[in-house]
């Protein structure tokens, strides 16, 4: 005796021409989607731990990021090379850590790492300060300050140092 | 050799009534203390005669056709499941629609609980419980070239008929082979005319 892969309806018509309750809620176990409370309560479960292993991770990073101190100091360029005025953008102190540099004055420079706090586009220099285009979020250019949008906490400010007429990027502030 | 080329054949001439098939489904993990198959007596005040009754595993299982929570699935091998425990709801439609009076409601559990053909051990190739014990061959699990050969004077039907409702079933009935199909017409019992005699209310009558 063959035995059908799928149940056969009272009339005996097939699935196409049944109303459509009978293909909604199907007596086939193949076609039907069953989600039980048990599954539902693993995956809840399964999905805290994970949030809570989440946790541990964040509080070791921010462990290993402190215990390996000050980054090294870094070259930027030469100050006669830098004009007033104009956005440069340098990495510092990791090689994808993009930075923004600018000289408002001839002896002021200031130094930003480029990631927006809100959700971490790239910030540009603009006309009333720095501006984050992507939700529109904007800073205070002396201080790196959040002065609208989105954004709460202020930008990483990189210390800068000159010597022998050479601006290095000295840390992170 | 693959378990779908098993089938399950019941046999109710050769039923002795000696419920191990009974004790043997309680044993079963999936449901251990609560016995899924039935042995009914065919005629008791006349009869010794016992039948086992499993699920048939219709092709259209009416029990899942009515049930409202949508609780009895049927797996692609055609073995129609007891009720999911998150959906049933104990609401007893099943349980009066089957043609075979096979679900069981539990009412202790609020769920209902029918035979799934030891889904565990069969779709592992392994014999359902009853068929493992049965003593007399009343429950038999094994191909159809083999029952063939076991009792030729035998066939097996899968096809019943209850008033204008056709089922073709998953499992097999052996009957004799040379006798005909029998068809019982379900609603004409309601065209008979009482059995016994109420004289109760007639007495009443007679009084006044």
């Amino acid at each position: 005796m063959a035995t059908n892969p799928d149940s056969i309806p009272p009339d005996g018509r097939p699935y196409h021409e049944q109303p459509q309750c009978r293909n909604d809620f199907p007596i086939d176990w193949p076609q039907d989607e069953l989600v039980a409370r048990r599954d539902f309560t693993k995956f809840l479960i399964l999905t805290s731990f994970a949030f809570a292993v989440g946790q541990a991770w964040i509080v070791f990073e921010n462990w290993s990021r402190k215990r390996r101190g000050r980054p090294p100091i870094q070259k930027i360029a030469r100050v006669d090379e830098i004009p007033i005025g104009v956005m440069r953008v340098f990495s510092y102190p990791e090689p994808h850590d993009n930075c923004i540099l600018v000289r408002t004055a001839s002896d002021r420079f200031l130094a930003y790492n480029q990631k927006c706090t809100h959700l971490g586009c790239a910030v540009t220099m603009a006309e009333k300060g720095l501006h984050c285009p992507c939700h529109n979020g904007w800073f205070d250019l002396a201080t790196g300050a959040p002065t609208a949008g989105p954004p709460r906490r202020p930008l990483e400010r990189i210390t800068l140092e000159i010597r022998d007429g050479v601006l290095y990027a000295t840390g992170v502030a | 050799m693959k378990p779908s080329q098993f089938e399950f054949f019941v046999d109710p001439n050769r039923c002795i009534g000696c419920q191990s098939c009974v004790q043997a489904c309680g044993e079963c993990d999936t449901h251990k203390g609560t016995p899924m198959i039935h042995l009914q007596y065919v005629d008791r005040p006349v009869s010794v005669q016992t039948v086992p009754v499993v699920c048939m595993h219709c092709d259209s299982p009416t029990c899942a056709e009515v049930c409202p929570a949508d609780a009895i699935k049927r797996s692609e091998d055609g073995v129609v499941q007891t009720a999911r425990k998150p959906r049933c709801i104990a609401c007893n439609n099943c349980v009066l629609a089957c043609p075979f009076g096979v679900p069981k409601m539990q009412t202790e559990f609020s769920l209902m609980m029918k035979c799934d053909m030891c889904y565990d051990r069969t779709s592992t190739g392994l014999k359902p419980m009853c068929a493992s014990v049965c003593p007399s061959g009343a429950l038999w699990y094994g191909t159809r070239e083999e029952m063939e050969r076991l009792r030729p004077r035998s066939r097996s039907i899968n096809t019943f008929r209850f008033g204008e409702q056709i089922i073709t079933t998953k499992v097999n009935m052996m009957v004799p082979a040379d006798g005909p199909a029998q068809h019982i017409d379900v609603t004409a019992a309601m065209d008979d005319e009482p059995i016994g005699e109420s004289n109760a209310l007639d007495s009443v009558f007679e009084d006044m």
